[in-house]
């Protein structure tokens, strides 16, 4: 027989016997509620407002808590504006990025050498770009974060490797609360999803040397979300 | 007395008298639990969140079967290979012999605690292939030859330092004692790592059977990197790590964030598929998962205490934990500690060597109360007591008990024991706290208040 057998073989013997249901305290007349019960997660978590101005301003107000630079902008002319002056004054001398409608603008924008992830690329070289930058999937009003896939942003390393991420995304892309997240991502994707989404909160960080918050542990140092 | 208990007695003697110690965890948990609290108020009912997500774990572990059936389909489907292992010797030679057929030399790992379970890194390292934990944490830990202090802060018993130092002596590398130049000279190390490894390991928060994807929390990128740049990536997860749906992850990302770290959320939440798919431009061609058993199923078999497999592995019941935080993560000799380790450890290692652990609680439910799954941990610890000495009578003890109770329900045994107890106190004090003295343990540091030579009820009776 194969472990798979034996392992199922022992869940199922040990299953035998039912447990007391959560909350219970061992009365086993109380019942499992008939829909799944993490699908009120929005009545719990924590408040979002009503109108999208209102979400803006939450997510604007997690993004500074979390420490990541977010920017509404008006026009296409004020993105123009935003990526020429990250360029000048971090001085990037190249960057990565791959095909889209935002990114293909910001790339053209900033006039930079460009390593394009689309079609493979050098690890070495993304490694040595000054910023990537990519498209996402949402941004989320509740926790001040994107999700984004490895389809929707150039793949899975260039939202990590480089020392700034900047993120491009459009209005229309701001959700209320993680169920809705979780909600457009299914019906964008499933039943063939990409295959790895994430969901970035902040510029990546540690608190392993005596819990004090240090930003750019393995990951980018800086996440500035440019919406337009 | 077994040597895992006179370790640990021993250990926690030291411990809990060490000022310096107590002082760096009770710095480190400080503003824990200040962000903690925020978070938690930040919910509109964090506990109807924990009522349901105890309700959805309940579902998935009590349907384990299904979901892990369903679960490897869909990551079959999508070219994953998955392995079943039933032991930590069989999910190491599984994994080795991955390492062998890539003719791997460095493996990358992102944090684990699956993998500190089966020894891996040892066994791994013993076969001459070089393992490189990327968790600064696991890293700073790595250094010093030690298991990680805590499941979620590896390395929080450590001051700055003591790191710099280490880093002085092991890398050559540390300008200064700041948290932020010691991590940017880890994050130059671990950038060359990622470069040249061959393998990336990594371990798993949640598994989705119904989308068939693993769920991978983090804050520093780590395991991002782990699972994007080296051509073969390994996951090691225990079968308990299920949840049923996709959707379900929208409570407990935020839920394992906030009781974990006091997070809204942690940095990176990443749901992986597969391998690299057509028409992706990058991750590894071969995803290996392997799933571990390794004694769950003997804890899934005692209904009891099954919620014990709920554990999310937060680590908030041992933030809040009093024994934890005085005797500290070390002295458990466990993988996991605090109390939920104390109350899993007996059922994955052995009742009788670990049944000192459900001792090592107050019982006073701080645990219970911070965990986010509502495990009922500290009715386990005294389940575990019960279940122990049901199997393994203490001799004395139940003697003891045993010429109490005759005592106690016969009233003339009674009241003249209420007489003459006052004169065995001068014999109790000749042998208090020696091997003679049958609660040495309680009294070698409490005096026994003395016994009046007159009862209440007798002073009640002839008051006036």
């Amino acid at each position: 027989m194969s472990e798979r057998e034996n392992i199922l073989g022992r869940i199922r013997e040990a299953l035998k016997v039912a447990a007391p249901l959560p909350g219970s305290h061992g009365d086993m007349t109380v019942h499992a509620a008939t829909e799944p019960p993490a699908n009120q997660a929005r009545e719990w978590l924590p408040l979002v407002g009503t109108s999208v101005a209102e979400q803006f301003e939450l997510f604007a107000k997690n993004a500074a808590d979390l420490k990541a630079d977010f920017q509404l902008l008006a026009s296409r002319d004020e993105l123009e504006a935003a990526l020429l002056k990250l360029r000048d004054a971090e001085k990037w001398r190249r960057v990565a990025s791959h095909g889209g409608e935002l990114t293909d603008f910001a790339c053209k924008t900033l006039g930079l050498p460009v390593t394009l992830t689309d079609r493979g690329y050098e690890v070495q070289e993304m490694e040595k770009c000054d910023a990537g930058i990519t498209e996402c999937d949402a941004l989320i009003a509740q926790t001040g974060g994107v999700a984004l896939t490895s389809r929707s942003a150039g793949g899975r390393a260039l939202s990590v490797l480089p020392p700034h991420h900047v993120v491009i995304a459009r209005r229309e892309q701001l959700v209320a609360d993680l169920p809705a997240a979780f909600a457009r991502l299914q019906s964008k994707y499933a039943p063939d999803y990409p295959s790895m989404i994430s969901f970035i909160t902040g510029p990546s960080r540690t608190g392993d040397i005596e819990r004090i918050l240090v930003l750019g542990a393995h990951g980018p140092k800086k996440l500035t979300i440019l919406c337009q | 007395m077994s040597t895992f208990v006179s370790d640990f007695k021993s250990r926690a003697t030291e411990k809990a008298g060490d000022l310096r110690h107590r002082q760096v965890i009770r710095t480190a948990l400080r503003s824990y639990e200040i962000v903690r609290d925020k978070r938690k108020a930040a919910f509109q009912s964090w506990e109807s969140a924990r009522q349901a997500a105890a309700e959805t774990k309940w579902e998935a572990i009590n349907h384990l079967d299904t979901h892990l059936e369903a679960l490897t389909a869909k990551l079959e489907a999508r070219g994953t290979k998955v392995h079943w292992a039933s032991n930590g010797e069989q999910a190491r030679e599984i994994i080795a012999q991955i390492l062998r057929d890539k003719k791997a030399r460095c493996i990358i790992k992102s944090k684990a605690m699956t993998s500190e379970e089966i020894h891996l890194n040892h066994a791994l390292e013993k076969e001459g292939f070089t393992v490189v934990e990327s968790d600064l944490g696991e890293f700073i830990v790595q250094l010093r030859h030690e298991p990680p202090y805590h499941i979620v802060f590896p390395s929080m018993h450590l001051t700055r330092g003591e790191i710099k130092e280490l880093f002085q002596k092991e890398l050559g590398d540390a300008p200064s004692d700041s948290p932020e130049e010691l991590t940017m000279v880890a994050r130059r190390v671990m950038r060359q790592k990622y470069i040249t490894a061959d393998v990336g390991f990594t371990g798993a928060n949640f598994a989705i059977a119904e989308t068939g994807m693993i769920s991978i929390t983090e804050n520093e990128g780590n395991a991002r990197l782990t699972a994007a740049l080296p051509k073969t990536m390994i996951t090691l997860l225990g079968i308990e790590k299920v949840l049923p749906r996709f959707s379900d992850l929208a409570l407990f990302l935020p839920m394992l964030a906030t009781a974990g770290a006091g997070q809204p959320m942690t940095c990176y939440n990443t749901m992986y598929s597969g391998p690299r798919q057509p028409g992706e431009c990058d991750g590894p061609e071969e995803w290996h998962v392997v799933l571990l058993d390794n004694r769950r199923t003997e804890l899934l078999a005692d209904a009891e205490q099954r919620d014990a497999l709920h554990c999310i592995r937060c680590g908030a019941c041992l933030n809040v934990c009093p024994i934890f935080r005085n005797v500290g993560g070390h002295t458990y000799g466990t993988t996991y500690s605090g109390p939920v380790g104390s109350v899993i450890t007996p059922h994955l290692r052995g009742l009788q060597d670990w049944k000192h652990l459900s001792n090592a609680s107050s019982l006073c439910g701080a645990c219970t109360e911070a965990c986010p799954v509502k495990i009922d941990l500290h009715h386990h610890l005294l389940q575990n007591r019960r279940n122990a000495s049901a199997r393994e009578p203490a001799f004395f003890e139940k003697l003891a008990y045993q010429i109490f109770g005759i005592v106690a329900n016969e009233p003339l045994f009674w009241s003249v024991a209420k007489k003459i107890g006052w004169l065995t106190q001068p014999l109790q004090r000749a042998v208090k706290a020696s091997a003679l003295d049958p609660a040495k343990a309680w009294t070698k540091t409490r005096d026994l208040p003395p016994q009046p030579r007159e009862s209440f009820k007798d002073w009640w009776r002839n008051r006036k």
